[in-house]
């Protein structure tokens, strides 16, 4: 080799082994999965990295599906999903895969309808709507409910979102469990057959839809709803109380809700009088059995503190916090991981 | 020797190296095009083997396409990536031809530069801006102005029948004709370059107008490098995504009426991949991709096929 050649390419040795050292000081740990959790989780992270500043997360929200897939080919060291694994999906696992709630959302449903009223609506009703049965904002359905307004005789458009989604799944989960007629034809998923109406891609894309068209009414998340000051109803639960979708409420569904031992739940619908029906929460995916001693350290000690000072910072991005009962339990299945 | 000796040192005789890695080169570069499409092409297969097995041909013209049930035929998008499509050609080769024989034939030279900026402009929109533009302007002028006119007027035509909301095949094909403009304009415009000088004075002499001269020298000459612009064009409408996405309404079905939505290839495997879950609906997803692909490569080789028996005359010259 040409001395000058030689010399040149142990420079760039040098130089690349200088700043790449800094980097590998720092442990970094991988994640991917869900959308909807990703600007909490963002951060997380960010304000984590001044609790423990050797451990670096790097968050990838690929969507749910793609979650739940890397975590199971372990590409990844920890997922995150919107739903809850399926048992299929779960078998697939190579060894124990748990499930970590971390916060909890809730769609609303919004609408553009002249004067902006806050409708008052129930579950078959929804479930109605978005069937195609009932048309007419002047339905006898929508205007027993809502005596006080006076509806127009409009053409109902349906919005629903076009891309796969958490959302979704919490709004078909919701309908799939107050009328059977949504179970039977339609069912529950991240993207369904939908009866009717058209798709708009992303929480933008619906309420975007809904603004420009006069008689429309889709379903979007609260946050995004609040951040947008959009118009959105009260809906009725299962203790016949009309609830306004709020962080408290939501909470107050995550508190009353049916929570199995393994945190695979459904929370919409639950018996709490003041819960609002149609929310969700959002799953981390974490191997019980660690693989890496040093990686699964971090991991847990990152998890206790996203349970104890994490959820603190929800309110501030319009999530729900666990409430102090699940956070209890959550933490006592942080300790049985082992690494 | 009748050559004289050169002034310059010429390389030694055996020195055909340089000349041969040039040639190596080039070939290897041309071979890694193919090689990729057909590394896409097995990656999709691959992919969609579940799937491929599981409804066999049936994929091709189910309706359904239901993820709960299980249940996944392509049909509905196939139908929506051809018509719109077809639409932005029917809207966008006609404009982009007008306007490269405007450049090359009629506008006055200090024009022509700044309207070739402006096209080379709008291919560099990228195209989540068009569609957040056809959302909040294009679909509500259109709903409220350009569809109740032509309801009204052409409303008995199954094309313009049915509600109006905005989001429609109509909507998509317009966005996207205004996406493949650029291209479609600017190769126009470098075939009608091409055409010979010759060609035009020809003309003129035998006493043309300016109208016949563009007709019988021009374009004639040039038809068949414009319908290839068409189809790189048509190429590009194909697999347009996020704007489409945006405007067209997403609804897998098949209807008559242009104010209906509908959905293409492209967006529902952009918006559904993300979630997918199972192993059957990622499957019937990879093989929306490779109908898309073999969709494409279709509708080329009929476009080969055409221009083939388009040949004939001083037209088979350009291109």
């Amino acid at each position: 080799m040409h001395p000058f050649k030689a010399k040149w390419i142990a420079l760039l040795g040098a130089v690349s082994v200088l700043c790449a050292a800094p980097a590998s000081a720092q442990m970094l740990i991988n994640g991917a999965g869900a959308t909807f959790p990703f600007p909490i989780y963002s951060k997380w992270f960010n304000e984590y990295a001044k609790v423990d500043p050797s451990v670096r997360f790097n968050y990838q929200s690929i969507g749910s599906g793609g979650g739940q897939k890397q975590i199971l080919s372990e590409t990844v060291d920890f997922g995150a999903s919107d739903g809850p694994m399926s048992d299929d999906n779960l078998a697939k696992a190579p060894r124990a895969l748990w499930h970590f709630p971390t916060v909890a959302g809730a769609d609303v449903v919004t609408y553009n309808l002249p004067g902006s009223p806050r409708l008052r609506v129930d579950g078959p009703t929804i479930a109605g709507i978005f069937l195609g049965k009932i048309s007419k904002w002047s339905d006898p359905a929508i205007a027993s409910q809502n005596p006080d307004i006076k509806l127009p005789d409009l053409d109902i458009v349906v919005i629903h979102r076009s891309d796969g989604s958490g959302t979704t799944y919490i709004f078909t989960d919701y309908l799939s469990k107050v009328s059977p007629d949504w179970k039977e034809k339609v069912g529950k998923g991240t993207s369904v057959s939908w009866p009717s109406g058209i798709g708009g891609k992303g929480n933008e894309g619906v309420s975007g839809q809904v603004k420009q068209v006069p008689g429309s009414v889709g379903y979007i998340e609260l946050a995004y709803a609040k951040q947008n000051g959009l118009t959105y109803a009260d809906v009725k639960n299962s203790s016949g109380n009309y609830i306004t979708p709020a962080i408290e409420s939501v909470t107050e569904a995550l508190a009353t809700a049916d929570i199995p031992d393994d945190f695979r739940f459904s929370m919409v619908n639950p018996p709490g009088s003041g819960a609002y029906p149609i929310s969700g929460t959002t799953w981390l995916l974490v191997y019980a059995e660690q693989k890496d001693h040093a990686k699964g350290e971090k991991l847990v000690q990152f998890l206790k503190w996203a349970y104890s000072d994490g959820e603190k910072l929800a309110p501030g991005l319009d999530y729900a916090p666990l409430p102090d009962a699940l956070v209890k339990r959550a933490l006592e299945r942080v300790q049985g991981i082992k690494y | 020797m009748t050559i004289p000796s050169p002034m310059f040192p010429l390389p030694a005789p055996g020195s055909q190296l340089p000349n041969r890695v040039f040639k190596w080169a080039a070939a290897l570069a041309a071979v890694t095009i193919v090689v990729l499409i057909v590394l896409v092409g097995w990656e999709l297969y691959a992919g969609s083997r579940q799937s491929l097995s599981k409804f066999g041909a049936g994929f091709l013209w189910s309706s359904e396409w239901d993820p709960v049930a299980e249940k996944y035929g392509a049909l509905p998008f196939i139908f929506g990536t051809l018509v719109s499509s077809l639409l932005a050609l029917v809207i966008a080769v006609p404009l982009g031809i007008a306007t490269a024989l405007f450049l090359t034939e009629l506008a006055p030279l200090r024009l022509r530069q700044p309207i070739v900026m402006a096209i080379e402009m709008l291919a560099a929109v990228p195209s989540v801006i068009f569609g957040l533009w056809g959302i909040f302007v294009l679909i509500p002028w259109l709903r409220d102005h350009a569809f109740v006119w032509l309801k009204h007027y052409l409303g008995f035509l199954p094309l313009f029948q049915g509600p109006i909301y905005g989001v429609s095949m109509l909507a998509a094909g317009i966005v996207i004709a205004i996406m493949i403009l650029p291209i479609v304009t600017s190769i126009s415009r470098e075939i009608l370059r091409s055409v010979p000088n010759l060609q035009r004075e020809a003309a003129y002499a035998l006493g043309a107008t300016r109208w016949e001269v563009l007709r019988i020298a021009v374009l004639s000459y040039a038809r068949r490098g414009l319908f290839g612009a068409a189809i790189l064009g048509l190429g590009r409408a194909l697999g347009e995504t996020m704007a489409v996405t945006m405007v067209i309404g997403n609804r897998p079905q098949i209807s008559a009426s242009l104010f209906a939505p509908g959905y293409t290839l492209a967006s529902v495997v952009a918006n559904e991949f993300t979630e997918a879950t199972t192993d059957l609906y990622l499957s019937s997803l990879f093989e929306l991709g490779l109908v898309l692909l073999a969709v494409t490569i279709l509708v080329n080789v009929a476009a080969q096929i055409m221009l083939k028996s388009m040949t004939g005359g001083v037209s088979s010259k350009a291109a």
